[in-house]
């Protein structure tokens, strides 16, 4: 899951952008950092060959360089800072080998479920993905808000009842590759892992041809029990009976899942235990 | 009758809670015991806890912030033995016990210990500094004391009987709205804050008032001591930013009470305002922690280097616009909420610009130790550790302010290793460093400075063992909260990090002994003239500890530095100083108006809490009252005649011209 | 204090016309005690802006439910702002009052300004009342909630006004005209005119612009 190892070019670009703009402030930090060691043992008391200054506290030579070093050095970086988020914005499409693959996320508690709404596939804490094709995620949650995050493909993006927003990835090599949700969610937070397989591209048609003659079937009822609060679920497939599904559940024509009151599957501790107080 | 509460509420099947609980209230008994056997009890209430000196309830406060600090870092060593242990594992905290652990660990540590700790040595020092008897309004000051008092004995009180959220020390909805929080956890963290916030409001406004109209003559704005500047920059922020969060947590108290959708999911209620109105108060929230501290600095940094502090109306400059700038940025908590590449773009690089004050500050700093005489005693090393570990701290903000970095690693440990970065070695050395500095004045003692210096060093490089790791975790893609994790890749550097936590639990160890050890050893340790570090501001002119009065004539100033230059100046003259003319003077009177009130509050906010809706009609009742009682009390101020001003001042002078004759012979003898 | 010798340098200095305004000591209480107070009233500002900023965000989330321009009735809050704004009036007269050491008058004052406060309190309690009973209250939408909690809000510190008003004309009765008494009504009426202010940001942002669509 490491960030400075990106699978892709969103990845790339921020790390790339991570290690530039550590480079350009070591360049300030690193000289002041001596500095300070240095004045310090210089000037300690027990040295008599420092000059002693005891009235010394104004230069204006000094503060024009004391204010325009942090000046000049924020100019720089807020360039890149101007010039990356706009690169590098969600929301702004990746250009890849293919049509870009729409896929839909839902966090709930306390899993992820992916709809493939082109495929007519959905499947739980599992991602599969072809290798160099553009990934449009569209990213909700059926309740609680949470972050969708692959590290290793870069940027993440949060999940929030009632709206959608967008993330814009592309994976450039086959492999399995870790995602997890990075934002606090509730008990069952820490399980909401999932594995994304990178396939060449035949290789993820056969998938989801496979996968849409899956024996489960994802409609409103059975989302209805999925979206219990739930923890350690084991990954799933499923054949996608509503392609209205997410649509529902964004503009909450099916509304939000409920709580914990409800108890809680796959908990170490009985449900009621947990909410008794 | 009562409410939700029935027995179920304790949790006598965890272990944990129960233990700690027990060792707790033995120890609160063991010294109420002590204290009341001791006949110490009649003492306390007059000089203590009715008191409205500035000094004492600076001390309270700062008490206080110590003993949090103790409940919060006991929760922090919890935190990292489970993350240790929990690779492929539950480890010893199930998802339930840990959620409460790091969210009353946040709470704590910034609203209990940070925050006490910094209006404690502000109340202390800053009437000192500006050469007056108290603070504006002495009696709100007491108020504010013990409803900040209010506020962590409830979230204490949490511990025992009931739980506490488990939403992370900000209550995010829709996590801590009713649906998915049911317990008593977020109410009790709601209320509690709320209690706690009008205290620090009180104290916001005592002391902006305190800067801008109670000063002694001669002290234009522009000759006060640094840190007075940073604590009117601190309590405007205080001012303008708290009533955000009263109004934040009132709302979502609405939705939890009575059914309100200000940020539920459904009809309408929007979770992205909470997020925006929360951080407007919360960014400003971290300057309201660093910048007296940055002030704590500025009065270290100069006195043991024996020279004023460099470019003087600089660092007012730069202070003013860290507080203003700091309302401009409070965005880049959430870049990764999809606002649109030019609002991040936006807020990115005004988040970059505050950096640069900061910037000069730490260049001002270092050069006022240019052509000094440093004296590496505990405060200083202090200023040191601080100047190198912010400036990496603070690099790492900077860092995390270009929005495509966020979008990587938002949330993730990088980040909590950042703001443990900027608050440890900001906020938390700085109030060692003025612990330590102030100590003497406060009580009339030094303390010991062996066991300081072992302190400082276990501190300082435990931080770098516990918080180094986590920046490289961040790296690995390991994000925040996690109760346990299967990646084997991590666990290596969360050991060593518990290792760190270890080494500061040394740290806190050596402090603990170290206030023991100076307490007994007081008399070898004492301050005998009031200036025991050669100070520069005016609070070294009094004696340690400072008459009820502070001064018995208030003095007039001339220029920065006001102490300084009159000690200089009196060892050029070999005319001896006249005695000044000796007058009555008032202070104000004590009340138990400030405890009594934090009673009712503390009623009130535990009936709030478990729905004993009589109870907190009574609880308001009492708190009304108490105030009408006050207001109708005919005598506020106590007299001190003339010739008890003039028997304490003179002996308290005598003290001080023995030390100028020693430092004339010293002269002479160079 | 040895600076005795720095004092008179000092005034010596002052007197012979420094090019700095020296600044003299300490205000005075009831600077001090007006000036602290006039911080406080900003920063309740400030919480009324967090308010009205919500406000402003949920306005549109009726939930398919009822809005403001279906809601609000100007003549009540016409009638509502007439009280207030006399009530400032009035208040004004019992801060003249107090300043000339007038009990009579200063008792008279404040009934009225009471009595007033309390009509603007009985209209804003049927409104919410009715607005209730037609099903729509504050749980309706995350709009009403909105719209509940500010305009409430300010409701609550008229509330907490009168309860004040009530006990500053006990203390004049039985008490006088003390120097800590004044200054307490200094405050009160700091208070009670910031009141007035925050409605007319109220009436104009709630209920003017609301209905207007």
């Amino acid at each position: 899951m490491n960030i400075l190892d990106p699978q892709g070019p969103i990845g790339a670009a921020d790390t790339a952008i991570l290690i530039d703009s550590v480079a350009i402030m070591l360049a300030i930090v690193v000289p002041t950092i001596v500095a300070i060691f240095a004045f310090a043992f210089w000037f300690r008391a027990s040295n008599t060959r420092a000059h002693y200054l005891p009235n010394w506290e104004y230069s204006g030579r000094i503060e024009l360089v004391v204010w325009s070093v942090p000046a000049l050095t924020i100019i720089l970086l807020g360039g890149v800072a101007w010039i990356g988020a706009h690169q590098l914005d969600p929301a702004k499409a990746v250009e890849g080998s293919a049509k870009p693959l729409t896929i839909q996320a839902v966090s709930l508690d306390w899993k992820w479920l992916f709809i493939y709404p082109d495929q007519q596939v959905a499947t739980i804490n599992t991602l599969t993905v072809p290798a160099g094709v553009p990934l449009r995620f569209e990213l909700t949650s059926s309740s609680v808000m949470n972050v969708f995050f692959i590290p290793q493909f870069g940027s993440m993006i949060y999940t929030m009842n009632g709206m959608a927003t967008q993330l814009n990835l592309r994976a450039d090599r086959p492999g399995t590759f870790q995602g997890l949700s990075a934002h606090f969610s509730g008990d069952g937070f820490s399980d909401m892992h999932f594995d994304v397989h990178v396939v060449p591209s035949e290789q993820f048609s056969k998938w989801a041809q496979d996968a849409s003659r899956a024996e489960k079937s994802l409609d409103e009822l059975s989302y209805g029990e999925i979206a219990k609060p739930s923890m350690k679920s084991q990954p799933a497939v499923y054949r996608l009976a509503d392609p209205q599904l997410f649509n529902s559940i964004v503009t909450q024509k099916l509304p939000p899942s409920p709580g914990a009151q409800a108890g809680v599957k796959g908990a170490d501790l009985p449900a009621g235990v947990a909410d008794a107080r | 009758m009562l409410g939700k509460l029935t027995w179920d509420a304790v949790p006598f099947d965890q272990p944990i809670p129960m233990i700690a609980s027990g060792v707790v209230a033995l120890a609160i008994l063991a010294v109420l015991g002590w204290v009341v056997i001791r006949g110490h009890l009649p003492y306390l209430w007059r000089e203590w806890i009715t008191s409205v000196d500035h000094k004492r309830i600076g001390v309270m406060y700062t008490l206080l912030a110590m003993v949090m600090l103790l409940r919060g870092f006991s929760d922090a060593i919890m935190m990292r033995a489970q993350q240790s242990l929990a690779l492929h594992s539950q480890g010893f905290l199930p998802p339930e016990h840990y959620n409460q652990v790091f969210s009353a660990h946040g709470t704590i540590m910034i609203f209990f210990v940070a925050m006490p700790f910094m209006i404690g040595l502000m109340n202390l020092v800053v009437p000192l500094q500006l050469g007056v008897r108290d603070v504006a309004f002495p009696t709100l000051n007491s108020v504010g004391f013990w409803l900040t008092a209010t506020g962590a004995l409830l979230v204490n009180i949490s511990l025992v009987v009931g739980e506490f959220a488990r939403t992370g020390w900000l209550p995010y909805p829709p996590l801590s709205e009713l649906a998915y929080s049911p317990g008593v956890g977020v109410d009790y963290y709601l209320w509690s804050l709320e209690i706690s916030g009008v205290g620090t409001l009180v104290a916001g406004v005592n002391l902006v008032t305190t800067v801008l109209k109670v000063r002694t003559g001669g002290m234009n704005l522009l000759r006060m001591p640094m840190f007075c500047w940073t604590s009117l920059a601190t309590n405007l922020l205080i001012v303008a930013a708290f009533p955000i969060l009263t109004a934040t947590l009132a709302m979502l108290l609405l939705d939890r009470y009575l059914g309100f959708h200000f940020f539920t999911n459904d009809a309408g209620g929007n979770v992205m305002m909470f997020m925006n109105l929360i951080w407007a108060w919360g960014h400003p929230e971290v300057y309201i922690l660093v910048l007296p501290a940055f002030g704590i600095f500025s009065e270290v940094i100069s006195t043991f280097s024996g020279k004023p502090l460099f470019g003087y109306r600089s660092m007012v400059a730069a202070t003013m616009a860290i507080c203003i700038l700091s309302f401009t940025v409070w965005l880049h908590h959430f870049f990764t909420m999809g606002a649109g590449a030019d609002v991040n773009a936006i807020f990115g690089i005004a988040s970059m610009i505050i950096a640069v004050p900061t910037g000069v500050k730490v260049f001002n700093w270092l050069f006022t130790m240019y052509g000094g005489r440093v004296r590496f005693q505990t405060p200083l090393l202090w200023s040191i550790g601080f100047m190198v570990t912010f400036i990496i701290g603070g690099m790492t903000g900077v860092l995390m302010a270009v929005p495509p970095i966020a979008f990587v690693l938002h949330n993730s440990l990088f980040l909590v290793a950042h703001f443990h970065n900027v608050i440890i070695g900001g906020v938390l050395f700085g109030a060692f460093a003025g612990y330590t500095y102030w100590f003497p004045k406060a009580f009339g003692f030094k303390l010991h400075e062996g066991y300081g210096k072992a302190a400082f060093w276990c501190w300082l490089i435990g931080f770098y063992v516990a918080f180094m790791p986590l920046y490289v975790l961040g790296l690995l893609g390991m994000t925040r909260r996690m109760q346990h994790y299967d990646v084997p890749e991590w666990r290596p550097w969360l050991i060593v990090a518990a290792c760190g936590g270890a080494l500061i639990m040394c740290g806190i160890a050596f402090q603990i002994i170290q206030l023991v050890v100076s307490i007994r050893q007081r008399e070898q340790l004492r301050d005998e003239t009031g200036d025991p570090w050669d100070g520069r501001s005016l609070e070294w002119a009094t004696a340690s500890p400072p008459p009820a009065f502070n001064f018995a004539v208030l003095p007039t100033v001339t220029g920065e530095d006001a102490y300084w230059n009159f000690k200089h100046r009196a060892t050029g003259q070999s005319s001896p100083d006249e005695e000044p003319e000796y007058r009555d003077i008032e202070i104000p009177r004590n009340s138990a108006t400030g405890f009594v009130c934090a009673f009712f509050a503390t009623m009130m906010g535990f009936a709030l809490i478990w729905h004993i809706w009589w109870m907190v009609a009574a609880g308001a009742i009492g708190a009304f009252a108490t105030f009408v009682a006050f207001a109708w009390r005919d005598h506020d101020e106590d007299l001190i005649p003339a010739r008890e001003v003039a028997r304490i001042d003179r002996s308290n002078r005598a003290q001080r011209r023995a030390m100028i004759d020693k430092v004339l012979e010293k002269e002479a003898a160079e | 204090m040895s600076t005795v010798a720095l004092t008179d340098a000092a005034v010596t200095e002052a007197h012979h016309g420094s090019a700095v305004r020296e600044w003299s000591g300490p205000a005075p209480k009831r600077i001090v005690t007006g000036y602290g107070f006039w911080i406080f009233i900003l920063s309740d500002m400030v919480m009324f802006s967090a308010f009205f900023a919500t406000y402003a965000v949920l306005l549109g989330q009726t939930a398919g439910g009822p809005t403001g321009h279906d809601l609000f009735d100007l003549r009540n809050v016409a009638i509502e702002t007439a009280f207030l704004l006399a009530s400032s009036f009035t208040c004004g007269l019992a801060s003249i009052a107090a300043d000339v050491r007038n009990t009579t008058w200063f008792q008279l004052a404040m009934a009225v300004t009471c009595a007033l406060g309390l009509g603007f309190l009985i209209l804003e309690g049927q409104e919410f009342a009715s607005l209730v009973v037609r099903g729509a209250g504050p749980t309706r939408s995350a709009f009403l909630s909105a719209f509940f909690t500010l305009v409430g809000c300010h409701g609550l510190h008229v509330s907490a006004g009168i309860l004040w008003l009530l006990t500053m004309m006990a203390q004049v009765f039985t008490k006088g005209f003390r120097p800590d008494i004044q200054r307490r009504i200094l405050c009160f009426a700091l208070f009670w005119h910031a009141l007035d202010i925050i409605w007319i940001a109220v009436f104009t942002i709630v209920y003017l612009l609301g209905s207007a669509k």
